[in-house]
């Protein structure tokens, strides 16, 4: 042991025995070191050092090789440019279009079969034009000179490695091989530089040599087993040219395009036919597949911390002390976590058993702050099932006033049941209509939350399934099931309610139908209107969709996506009523562009009370974290079973609801005795109602007058 | 639903004063609002007033639940607490006892309280006396009745039982479906 710290004993400096070199290995040692020295910016010194030494060996090329150049005007140009070329910042610019042009060149070689590229072609033509013909115009015509130079690169190259070259070189004492074997390497070496440049300049080269594989050879491939990278190298580039679409080279239509890379995702992500139909209607190119490829992420998992029962930093703490890595997640939100790894089961802890948090999407805490319910208020949630946003209604209402919770499945009402036991709330009424009956059972709701049974298209990185077995009968099923429930819900709500009047509308699907047809539908049919959703971030809703047009107020909903806010899909829209009357379809067009005043006063109260921080989000939410698989009591979207419905056409209309129709246009008979301390008085509300009942008979009769005129001059006509 | 019996109200408030004594008071008369107790499918359900009137108008098959369920009149008519009830007995407690953080686990998942996992108990709790069960943090995990008096479990060995489970919050993931 004391023998091997013998300190005279030193280790031999230098190669060891293991670092020799494999035979042959010099050849790729200096072409990786002078390619160093070329990416090397030299010093200013060395620049004019490298100049003096290129001087010179031109003074010696003169004499020696004449013949090299047999055209002296090109000499001549080429002499004009050596001048110049002390590589400074002015005539940085000219070293370019020599290397692309040299690029060119070689890919001319390579590339002769592909005949469809006519740009270079015509590239080639000019440069022989400018060849024969000018040859003084020294500045303008670097493309010719670097290419006449094939041999040679002087200009192109770079200062140290290729002089030494040069110096030993003399070429003339060269055996042939020798000759051809410099050649090869410089042409490497030029090479390589065009490749650097052409990583400079954005792949822009790459996009030019994609071609469109034809239909014989999709169906070739279609055949023979499925090769995953070459559909997505195919995908890059399809991407790539449509984004650019006028530089793409040869003559395919944008059609045949989209076709190729509809198909391309499809089989690489896995989706049906329809579903990437629907989504690249949705997004643009680039957009589109960072949605599919967010789709294969899961979510981080957050949970809401239980106000009810304890504090967000006492919660962080417990769980941080059990092993669990957390963060806050927004500045949007003040109850939520996001946790990144945890040691214990989250779903399962001590903490979680006794109601301190609830697991649940970031995106579904979203509805409930726009909704922002408020102490003592009537609040229902007509589908609630697992509970979560029930539960966090009734935290942000501290278990004061009633939580309606509904749901018509009764299997998953236990999950409900359970969930707001064990938050502790005390305040709701848990029931089993189905939604659409709901107004016959209450009414009079301050406030009410829709979060629609949806096909699921926002949350498929929960539910894979939905990527194949989704169909447009689905979509309008769904949509269909939609436009029922938000009548009914617009008719459980109060519209003299002093606080409220309010309904959010949410689905956790991103498709048109589901959402702004849905909401545009609620628009025509009831006396409502669309508010801001008091969330700051989010894209705003379609005005316009192919051949849809919607209500401008369309702009006040809300659109989330996984790549953009690393949330689920999501789609949130806000409503006020602003009449209890239920319009027939004449009175829809004069009234939906003005609103009585009378909501004024409580929507600034809700603008007061935002619980949102006014700064944009999500930026709290880390990308490519570790996630968790999602826990059961989270939302599953399906279409219920055993709802009756009949498939109809997205553009179809449903009429109203019967329980609708039969409600009279004033409530306050039927109401159940209101309980609020603070409330207006009766007596109010029954003026305002009159004062309402002689507007709609004037605008009656205004109509009726209408008609006859109309009717008088046909038959004057 | 409908209003309890006589007897019904008997048994029950019999049982809930083995866990909180006279308190019982505390939770009929409320400072902000009348509290009553309500038999829905043989749940007893405690609600406020308030709610009651609202849920009045829902059909007795729709109703699933309301305000809080305390526990359920079994088919001989004796009465039996449910974990919900949990929330309004364990502020009200007079017999306590605290568990080790080791044996917290060990109760959630329906053993009993052994002495080796007992950390805490009340002064003077009787045999048989319900105790509600909190972790060393204070937080409520259920209840059971204590097997031994605070005298004895001083020299008891450790593999005795302390405390006879009887229900804990472990049952919301257990028996999440027959928990109403």
């Amino acid at each position: 042991m004391g023998r091997k710290l013998d300190p005279l004993r030193k280790a031999p400096r230098g190669p060891g025995r293991k670092a020799r070199k494999q035979p042959g290995a010099e050849n790729e040692l200096s072409k990786i070191l002078s390619d160093d020295s070329e990416s090397k910016r030299l010093s200013s010194h060395s620049r004019k050092r490298a100049a003096k030494r290129r001087h010179i060996e031109e003074q010696k090329a003169k004499p020696s090789r004449p013949e090299a150049k047999q055209n002296g005007n090109a000499q001549a140009a080429q002499k004009g440019k050596k001048k110049l070329s002390g590589f400074s910042d002015d005539n940085a610019e000219w070293l370019q279009p020599v290397k692309k042009a040299r690029k060119d060149e070689e890919d001319d070689e390579e590339m002769e079969e592909d005949a469809s590229d006519q740009v270079e072609e015509s590239g080639d033509e000019k440069e022989i034009g400018n060849l024969e013909e000018d040859g003084e115009e020294s500045e303008d015509d670097e493309p010719t000179g670097g290419l006449e130079l094939s041999d040679s690169d002087d200009l192109r190259d770079d200062y140290g490695a290729s002089s030494e070259d040069d110096d030993d070189g003399g070429d003339d004492d060269l055996l042939p091989i020798e000759k051809a074997a410099e050649k090869q390497k410089k042409k490497s070496k030029g090479k390589k530089g065009a490749e650097d440049e052409a990583d400079i300049q954005l792949n822009v080269d790459v996009d030019e040599h994609f071609t469109l594989p034809t239909a014989d050879e999709l169906e070739n491939q279609s055949s023979a087993p499925l090769d995953l990278t070459t559909v997505q190298e195919r995908i890059k580039d399809i991407v790539g040219v449509l984004q650019d679409f006028v530089k793409r080279g040869g003559q395919h239509s944008r059609q045949e395009y989209l076709t190729v890379l509809r198909r391309d995702l499809a089989t690489y992500y896995s989706y049906g036919d329809y579903m990437i139909k629907m989504l690249s209607d949705l997004f643009p190119v680039s957009e589109l597949v960072d949605f599919l490829e967010s789709c294969e992420v899961q979510r981080p998992v957050t949970i809401r911390t239980n106000t009810l029962k304890t504090r967000r930093r006492d919660l962080a703490q417990a769980l941080i002390n059990r092993g669990v890595n957390l963060d806050p997640l927004g500045k949007w939100s003040k109850t939520g976590l996001v946790i990144y790894d945890s040691s214990v089961p989250v779903g399962a802890t001590p903490e979680y058993l006794a109601g301190h948090y609830m697991l649940q999407g970031a995106s579904s805490l979203l509805p409930v702050i726009a909704l922002a319910p408020q102490e003592n208020e009537r609040v229902l949630d007509m589908c609630c099932a697992p509970g979560g946003k029930t539960s966090y209604m009734a935290q942000l209402m501290k278990n004061t006033g009633v939580v309606v919770a509904n749901d018509m499945n009764a299997e998953r009402l236990h999950s409900v049941v359970g969930n707001l036991h064990r938050l502790g709330v005390s305040n709701c009424i848990i029931c089993n209509y189905d939604g659409r009956q709901m107004p016959k059972v209450f009414e009079g709701f301050d406030r009410v939350l829709l979060d629609a049974p949806c096909s699921g298209t926002g949350i498929i990185s929960k539910d894979p399934a939905v990527k194949t077995n989704k169909d447009l009968q689905d979509i309008q099923r769904c949509s269909h099931i939609q436009k029922e429930l938000i009548l009914s819900a617009i008719d459980c709500l109060d519209a003299q309610s002093t606080s409220g009047g309010f309904l959010v509308y949410c689905t956790c699907s991103i498709t048109v139908e589901e959402n702004e047809c849905v909401v545009d539908y609620a628009l025509k049919k009831r006396n409502v209107k669309l508010v801001p959703t008091g969330l700051d971030f989010g894209k705003e809703g379609f005005v316009r969709f192919q051949e849809r047009r919607f209500h401008q107020s369309l702009r006040l909903t809300r659109r989330f996506y996984p790549h953009t806010h690393n949330m689920d899909g999501f789609f949130i829209a806000k409503f006020r009523k602003f009449s209890n009357s239920i319009p027939t379809n004449k009175e829809v067009t004069e009234e939906t562009g003005d609103h009585p005043t009378k909501q004024n006063d409580a929507e600034k109260k809700e603008a007061g009370q935002k619980e949102v921080s006014p700064k944009p989000a999500a930026q709290g939410q880390k990308k490519g974290q570790k996630t968790l698989p999602t826990k059961p009591g989270q939302k599953t979207p399906l279409t219920k079973p055993g709802q009756k419905t009949t498939p109809t056409k997205a553009g179809q209309k449903t009429p109203p609801t019967k329980a609708g129709q039969k409600t009279p246009p004033t409530k306050a008979g039927r109401k159940t005795p209101p309980t609020k301390p603070g409330q207006s008085t009766p007596k109010t509300k029954e003026q305002k109602s009159l004062k309402h009942k002689k507007k709609q008979k004037m605008l009656q009769k205004k109509q009726k007058l209408l008609i006859k005129k109309k009717k008088e001059k046909k038959k004057n006509k | 639903m409908r209003p309890l019996t006589d007897e019904e109200t008997k048994t029950m408030f019999e049982k809930l004063s083995k866990y909180i004594g006279e308190n019982i008071k505390l939770l009929v008369d409320r400072p902000d609002g009348t509290y009553c107790f309500r038999l829905h499918n043989d749940r007893v359900y405690y609600v406020s007033e308030k709610i009651l009137k609202l849920a009045t108008n829902v059909t007795r098959d729709k109703l699933v639940s309301l305000g809080t369920c305390f526990g359920k009149f079994t088919k001989t008519q004796k009465f039996r607490l449910h974990v919900t009830a949990l929330d309004y007995l364990a502020p009200y407690a007079k017999y306590k006892v605290w568990v080790k953080p080791g044996a917290e686990q060990s109760f959630l998942y329906g053993n009993h309280v052994l002495k080796s996992g007992l950390g805490r108990i009340t002064e003077n709790t009787a045999q048989y006396q319900g105790v509600i069960v909190y972790s060393m943090a204070d937080v409520p995990l259920g209840f059971g009745v204590a097997a031994k008096s605070t005298q004895e479990c001083r020299k008891l060995d450790p593999m005795q039982i302390v405390v006879f489970h009887q229900a804990d919050v472990g049952e919301y993931i257990r028996h999440e479906e027959t928990l109403i």
